[in-house]
């Protein structure tokens, strides 16, 4: 009687990344809610060279639009290898969405007030996508080189969300 | 004494008199999944260290010291030779959180 309940209950907290448990994501939806957080992210680092002026907010971006262009490259090399094709689901396109509505919002600021803004929605888009690779994706991936590659994003990942933290702090 | 030894001895004397040049050797360094890897824990003045990128992402090796900075891509390796003792701590410029250290010996 319970178990429906907790079932729903046990979906993922986070904005925008919500699979139900016992419905994972096939390894086609890892990679398009993967490869879709990596677009975003080079999207708001392109948007951050086009606004800021700040010498250390400039020097962030340029290195997530390149880091997370190596991540994809690799991640669309591999689909290729393997014969997926990176299939559109909820997540992606909520992200997505979301990712919109944030890149509008941030275009009406401007100086430190739009650096400000950036770096925090770095920081938590980074925690958002590293707590759904470490809780969903990577559990949920099947095959080894996705799994492999999810990981090494992780790790990159995690990497930027504490460059983007240090930044925060910097900024105050 | 035998020509062949006098020439061994006086090369044995040159190398004595220059213990750095002498016992210089190279190091491998690999970069991988955004970690430095190991170096021995003492390195000698002249040891040459070479750091190999085979991460995804471009790195650099930059000394806090200011005394060498390796801008490295994906794929591509740099070297320095350590020309002067003590400690120097290095970290990658792109990804702050990338750091190690060198302890080189006179």
């Amino acid at each position: 009687m319970l178990k429906p309940l907790m079932a729903a209950a046990a979906v993922l907290a986070l904005p925008g990344i919500s699979f139900a448990e016992g419905a994972k994501p096939n390894d086609a939806q890892v990679a398009h809610i993967a490869y879709t957080a990596g677009q975003i992210d080079i999207a708001a680092g392109k948007q951050a060279l086009a606004k800021s002026h700040n010498k250390a907010v400039r020097a962030f971006a340029s290195e997530m639009v390149r880091d997370h262009s190596a991540v994809n490259d690799k991640a669309l090399a591999l689909v290729k290898k393997l014969g997926v094709t990176p299939e559109a689901n909820a997540t992606s396109s909520t992200l997505t969405k979301q990712a919109d509505a944030k890149r509008d919002e941030l275009a009406k600021l401007e100086g430190s007030g739009f650096d400000k803004a950036y770096v925090a929605n770095e920081v938590a888009f980074h925690k958002t996508v590293n707590a759904a690779l470490r809780d969903t994706l990577i559990p949920s991936a099947r095959n080894g080189e996705l799994k492999a590659l999810l990981k090494t994003g992780l790790t990159l990942f995690s990497e930027h969300q504490a460059h983007a933290e240090h930044l925060a702090q910097s900024l105050k | 004494m035998t020509r062949a030894a006098t020439l061994v001895s006086l090369v044995a004397l040159a190398a004595a008199s220059c213990p750095g040049a002498a016992a210089a050797r190279t190091y491998d360094a690999v970069i991988d999944q955004l970690k430095f890897g190991p170096l021995p824990a003492v390195l000698k003045r002249g040891d040459r260290i070479r750091w190999i990128n085979r991460d995804l992402f471009r790195h650099s090796v930059t000394a806090r010291d200011g005394s060498f900075d390796l801008d490295l891509p994906a794929g591509k390796s740099g070297a320095v030779v350590l020309k002067q003792a003590g400690t120097i701590r290095y970290f990658c410029k792109y990804h702050p959180g990338m750091t190690g250290s060198l302890a080189v010996k006179p």
